[in-house]
């Protein structure tokens, strides 16, 4: 009995992480400055991550963990080099 | 939906809950990234989703994995430490960057640079 509330909370989870992805793309493609861009991409890529965690819960594999975390990896590089060719003009000086 | 039918209820409630409160607090922040106006006040918004909101995701996920399996399954500590480290670290490298940016331009929204102190007040405080 507790594979419908599992799979209902799950979709609503999926649903309102979409929801703020949109948030977060809308911010991205509008934001007046290059660092609402930077952020709203850091947001996005957090956002990806639970999404994953949630679909690894939804199949029942934990293969979406490795996935999860590669993508939050892969966030704090991105980030950082951003902010530093904000700040300098150029990544590796 | 492959193995999740036999979970008992004392788990399935908790995890059901955690899930849809980590992306409540995940769409909350991305609402407030939309919707705050400038850009000092929107770096606080995401900072909900990336602690409290992956926070309890990866309760979920460990509570569920642990009992669906019968045993510990504790890797998601390693996404929340990490978590953990690198968001303060990429938030204030980016703040520092817009903060930079702005002063250079002039803007009338942060203060300017403070005046550099002498040796002498240096020493003294």
């Amino acid at each position: 009995m507790s594979a419908p509330l599992l799979a209902w909370s799950a979709l609503v989870a999926q649903l309102l992480l979409v929801a703020a992805m949109g948030c977060g793309a809308y911010r991205m493609l509008r934001g007046p400055r290059a660092q609402d861009r930077v952020l709203a991409l850091d947001s996005l890529y957090v956002n990806a991550a639970i999404l994953l965690l949630v679909f690894g819960i939804r199949t029942g594999s934990t293969h979406y963990f490795g996935a999860a975390l590669l993508i939050t990896l892969l966030g704090f590089v991105a980030t950082t080099a951003l902010s530093k060719f904000l700040m300098r003009g150029e990544v590796i000086e | 939906m492959t193995d999740a039918g036999d979970l008992p209820l004392w788990a399935a409630l908790p995890v059901a809950l955690l899930l849809v409160l980590g992306a409540g607090l995940a769409l909350t922040g991305s609402i407030g990234l939309l919707r705050l106006r400038s850009f000092y006040q929107r770096v606080h918004a995401p900072t909900l989703g990336t602690t409290l909101g992956i926070g309890c995701v990866l309760l979920a996920s460990m509570l569920f994995f642990s009992v669906s399996q019968t045993r510990f399954v504790l890797h998601e500590i390693l996404i929340a430490a990490f978590m953990v480290i690198t968001t303060p670290v990429t938030l204030m490298l980016l703040v520092r960057a817009a903060l930079y940016r702005d002063r250079r331009e002039g803007s009338a929204e942060v203060p300017p640079v403070p005046a550099a102190k002498s040796p002498a007040e240096r020493a003294e405080g």
